[in-house]
């Protein structure tokens, strides 16, 4: 967590290292250009967007490239947080208490750590659709080398590869609307790195005891 | 005939109409391959590869006569040699000539992506355009025959034409010009049908061949291209001839269902983010959000 080279505002504390929004804006860099150029071959309606971004034969070429930086991305985020996205018991309250969260009705809710269950269900279901998206996009890139008697490899690429797709579209809007618009100051977190102690209060109230303990004492 | 025959009535990866279709009341043409009066001279592989201008292919050599193992994006057309032994102990040694089979419901096109890349005209031919093309290999994934192939320079898919240019002129393809023996037949779907029927009912009748029979399969609509085979209950004997091809049922789940319920997802899904943050807004107020001259809740 401690970051001595950055500055962190007064009033403020730091929620995102420089390593984290790294990662964050690659995989998000990736991650929109594989959407475009996915999108324009889910859909002739759509098609136009593979055209101005260079021509649908240079976004087909590089869609895969595209895919492998953000797996890439992907796996740092596994090793940077995969330990922190556990499921825990207040998990589980959170969940049942949704209703209140979807509601703005925050302080009905359980408290949160430094990830609430909603964002550990966006961690782990990006991560199994890159999984899934990876695995069907390496046959998806080389159809012709697939043998006719494996065709099936194929068959099923060119079904889960769009379905996955599509599950972590619905993640990404609600990733969109929850850091754009809901939770005012989440944008700001993973571009400067650091958040208010109000917003720590409110949304993770659990981490935001965990650092008061942690400054309470002397840092090493 | 002459150009009119390019008018075209599908085309892959396009939205909005389709300039040709029902503007053209034209026969479908078809090529009737009769596998049993062909002799596999490959005449009609040499020809193929004269009128469109193919190089050279390197062959192989394995002691028999199928000196190239299976059609390349540069060897549209190709006679599969196949040794069958009957029930009573005799041989057949059959030999069918392989190519786009172009059916009246494309896979290939179905699966295609790319707006006009893959096309079929009023009179049933399915056609590749190279120039739209983006080279992502969903037609190979389409075809239930194992047809388009990747050149893997151009990294464009590459197959039987039909010989669509001089089909376009009143001629047939330069295979059916080259047979010498005349297994090779072109003209209207009708008239095919006609033909290969009235084959198949003078071997099952004259000849010993109790099972023979068309091969113009329903799963893809019927092709433009039948076969007359010795034995139609067992297609597969023939090279691999598929017995019920159809469009690979992922592609028709993928281009039917996940793609309507994919597209009212995303759109309800943006529906529904908006009109929540209409209803709800922001879950609070940070400073970055006040005005100057605004006051802090």
């Amino acid at each position: 967590m401690s970051h001595p080279e950055q500055i962190i505002p007064h009033g403020h504390v730091l929620r995102y290292n420089l390593r984290e929004r790294l990662t964050h804006w690659v995989a998000a860099a990736a991650y929109i250009y594989l959407l475009a150029t996915g999108l324009a071959f889910w859909s002739p309606w759509l098609f136009w967007v593979a055209l101005i971004l260079g021509g649908a034969p240079v976004s087909r070429l590089l869609h895969p490239w595209a895919g492998l930086i953000f797996s890439a991305a992907v796996l740092q985020m596994y090793v940077m947080w995969a330990a922190q996205m556990k499921h825990t018991d207040t998990d589980h309250a959170w969940w049942k208490a949704v209703k209140y969260y979807s509601t703005n009705q925050d302080e009905k809710m359980p408290p949160a750590g430094r990830y609430n269950a909603g964002q550990k269900f966006l961690f782990w279901g990006f991560f199994w659709s890159t999984v899934a998206l990876l695995a069907t996009g390496l046959v998806l890139w080389f159809p012709e080398y697939i043998p006719w008697n494996l065709r099936f490899l194929r068959y099923v690429s060119v079904l889960i590869h769009p379905a996955a797709a599509l599950f972590t579209i619905g993640l990404f809007m609600i990733h969109l609307y929850m850091g754009l618009f809901a939770e005012r100051g989440a944008f700001g977190s993973v571009i400067r790195g650091d958040v208010s102690i109000a917003f720590a209060k409110r949304y993770h109230p659990a981490w935001y005891k965990e650092f008061i303990g942690e400054s309470s004492s002397p840092r090493k | 005939m002459s150009q009119a025959t390019l008018r075209v009535q599908k085309i892959s990866g396009h939205a909005g109409t389709v300039p040709g279709q029902d503007t053209q009341r034209e026969p479908t043409v078809c090529k009737l391959i009769d596998t049993t009066t062909c002799i596999g001279c490959k005449a009609c592989e040499v020809a193929c590869m004269e009128w469109n201008d193919l190089p050279f292919s390197e062959t192989v050599f394995g002691n028999t006569y199928q000196t190239m193992p299976e059609t390349r994006w540069n060897y549209w057309n190709l006679i599969l040699f196949n040794e069958h032994e009957r029930e009573d102990g005799s041989l057949m040694w059959l030999m069918r000539k392989n190519q786009c089979m172009h059916c009246a419901e494309p896979g290939c096109l179905a699966a295609c992506p790319a707006d006009g890349a893959i096309v079929q005209y009023t009179n049933g031919i399915v056609d590749f355009q190279q120039a739209n093309c983006i080279g992502c290999g969903y037609c190979i994934t389409g075809c239930p025959f194992d047809i388009p192939k990747m050149n893997p320079k151009t990294h464009r898919v590459f197959k039987c034409t039909l010989c669509t240019d001089r089909v376009s002129e009143n001629l047939e393809p330069a295979c059916i010009k080259s047979c010498p023996t005349g297994c090779l037949h072109f003209g209207t779907k009708e008239d095919m049908l006609f033909e290969a029927n009235r084959r198949a009912k003078q071997l099952r009748e004259h000849s010993n061949f109790p099972n023979a029979g068309v091969y113009d399969p329903r799963g893809v609509g019927g092709t433009g291209v039948i076969y007359v085979l010795h034995d139609a209950s067992q297609p597969e004997i023939y090279g691999g001839l598929p017995a019920n091809p159809h469009v690979p049922w992922s592609v028709k789940l993928w281009k039917g269902p996940l793609k309507w319920l994919g597209n009212v997802a995303m759109i309800g899904g943006l529906i529904g983010l908006f009109v929540h943050y209409l209803r709800y807004g922001p879950k609070a107020r940070e400073e970055e959000d006040i005005a100057p001259g605004g006051t802090k809740t």
